[in-house]
């Protein structure tokens, strides 16, 4: 198997997904480190313009695998066209970002091709000519390193903010435009039109302060406790995704992967425990405040000032304090 | 319909869970429950049935003590059971453990077969998804909604940042489902009771292991992760904490 490592780089609707360019950082750096060639491909219908945009950075070459069947995406066609594609330009490992498409596909992509994929890593590690991958277990209580232990190749995707976008060195490329055949009857799923559900009322992106509340709020009637601290530091209320699908709160107040990415002056994170799919959400925060009873609660790995306590012992006192500061 | 739901026991959210001796793997002397997205596929199965009436069978994969959890679902309302036990299936990869099940449930029929979108231990968020290709299965992941249509079903996938999508397929078909696609039940105590006179079949290593391999990943090392950040920690009681904290927010981070 040739000692190649392909990115395949997402785009929906002909966009590029930006995420992509971290995971053509860590292409280059695994590239850097092991000495293997680095190849991108762009997989989808009429999307040589993003081959192009991925053809300015430093890759040896930029596949643009075509066919009219991979628009909308489907993981049917995804999976059909590109263990074809892999069969004929094998690659000894293939990176992805960690999408929701990519999730979609990706599983069934690496059992056809009697391989494996490891998913969700956040680095890697190359010891004694070997490459391992790190992954989050147990909700982000443990890390992992993992081997792959097959014929590859080896698939491994990254969660978001694993690598750094504007690490990413520049270049210039061949693109090779590669079509594929998706015959009739692959594609058994039929996508209809991405959309977005009424209109979010609160956009907390544009949020100064957070104060937001996890499984550790216990009720839907000590919401009301969170609120109150929101109120007194002027901030506005969100919440993890359990609180939402309970209904304790509105979906539109959700942050992580399935709701809103924030970056606020200030993230208080109340009985937050940190999983990754809400990690994801908040990690550009400027400032993060955990305050959980589990002193072992992943939360704190990413706090900038931690509490471990009770959060109704403390956030009364605590919004006391804060009205006495502002007067 | 005739629907089957993989369900899988993991360690209790709050548990604290402690590493074995060879760090590869946690001590398993800890409290389990029901994984969390596979209480709302069972649910979601039991909602499917109620109206289109037929059968809802569970299948979990683990050793004795996993039989809780198909103990739950029966009282909850499913109507029979399918137990892999065996402590190996703990350390599968996902490849292998779905060609366990599939091995398990050759002999059977379902029209939708139901998963959890992702397990809270491993966090492979593949099972499902390999399963169907085993089967040779159409798939759609993280669905928050199914409605029957007259070629099959319509589901509605959840993307990314408040984006969805409806996607029509034929059946049968393997769907994972997201947490919050509906409001769990409980286990009535008649349930509890009926629970005790379903059929339950227990399937052995032995009888699944020729469509199984060697595991293609492994975990070499599993530890606390490193601090990326230098956390500072407030301590006191109550009052002296909140004090320290409101002290932080005016002078350091300056949002107050």
């Amino acid at each position: 198997m040739a000692d190649t490592i392909l990115v395949i780089v997402e785009q929906r609707e002909g966009k590029l997904n930006r995420v992509s360019w971290e995971t053509i950082a860590a292409g280059q750096a695994i590239a850097a480190q092991t000495g293997w060639t680095l190849e991108a491909a762009v997989v989808g219908s009429g999307v040589a313009a993003i081959a192009g945009e991925v053809a300015a950075k430093k890759v040896g070459k930029v596949y643009d695998v075509e066919s009219a069947r991979l628009e909308p995406y489907t993981p049917d066609a995804f999976a059909h066209a590109l263990k074809a594609f892999l069969e004929k330009h094998p690659a000894k490992l293939v990176l992805m970002p960690h999408t929701y498409q990519v999730r979609d596909f990706v599983p069934k992509l690496a059992t056809a091709l009697q391989t494996t994929a490891i998913t969700d890593a956040i680095g890697y590690k190359y010891e004694g000519g070997r490459l391992l991958f790190t992954r989050q277990m147990f909700q982000g209580k443990f890390v992992a390193d993992v081997s792959f232990a097959g014929e590859g190749p080896c698939f491994v995707t990254f969660q978001n903010g694993s690598f750094r976008a504007d690490k990413v060195e520049a270049g210039a490329a061949a693109v090779e435009t590669v079509n594929v055949d998706v015959p009739d009857g692959v594609v058994r799923n039929q996508a209809q039109e991405v959309f977005k559900e009424a209109k979010q009322a609160v956009d907390l992106t544009q949020a100064e302060i957070i104060v937001s509340v996890g499984r550790g709020i216990k009720e839907q009637k000590n919401i009301e406790l969170a609120k109150q601290l929101a109120d007194a530091l002027g901030g506005e209320l969100a919440a993890s995704r359990p609180i939402c699908d309970n209904g304790w709160l509105r979906m539109d107040r959700q942050i992580g992967s399935s709701g809103q990415t924030v970056a606020p002056k200030l993230y208080l994170a109340l009985g937050i425990s940190g999983a990754i799919q809400h990690i994801v959400g908040m990690k550009g925060s400027r400032s993060i405040v955990a305050i959980n009873k589990d002193s072992e609660a992943p939360i704190f790995e990413i706090a900038d000032y931690a509490i471990v306590g009770n959060l109704f012992d403390i956030v009364p006192p605590l919004i006391e304090e804060i009205k006495k500061a502002k007067g | 319909m005739k629907i089957l739901v993989c369900m899988k026991q993991v360690p209790q959210k709050d548990a604290a869970l402690k590493l074995n001796d060879a760090g590869t793997w946690i001590r398993e002397d800890v409290s389990y429950e029901v994984n969390e997205p596979d209480a709302f596929a069972l649910e979601e199965a039991l909602r499917q049935k109620e109206k289109h009436t037929g059968e809802v069978v569970v299948v979990t994969a683990g050793p004795a003590r996993a039989l809780q959890v198909l103990r739950e679902a029966l009282a909850k309302g499913a109507d029979r059971a399918i137990h892999l036990e065996d402590n190996a299936f703990v350390g599968l990869d996902a490849y292998n453990t779905a060609r366990a099940i599939a091995a398990a449930i050759k002999d059977e029929k379902f029209d939708l077969i139901f998963t959890g979108l992702q397990s809270d231990d491993y966090g492979y968020a593949q099972t499902g998804v390999i399963l169907a290709e085993i089967l040779g299965l159409p798939h759609a992941t993280i669905i928050m909604q199914i409605e029957k249509t007259d070629g099959g079903i319509r589901v509605k996938r959840e993307l990314e940042a408040g984006f969805f999508q409806f996607v029509d397929m034929p059946l049968p078909a393997v769907l994972t489902i997201q947490s919050g696609i509906n409001k769990l039940r409980y286990a009535t105590l008649i349930g509890i009771k009926q629970a005790k006179t379903k059929p339950m079949r227990k399937v052995t290593l032995a009888e699944v292991q020729s469509a199984m391999g060697a595991n293609l990943q492994k975990i070499e090392k599993l530890y606390v992760p490193q601090r990326s950040k230098n956390t500072e920690f407030l301590e006191g009681p109550p009052a002296e904490v909140a004090k320290k904290l409101v002290e932080k927010l005016k002078n350091e981070l300056r949002v107050i």
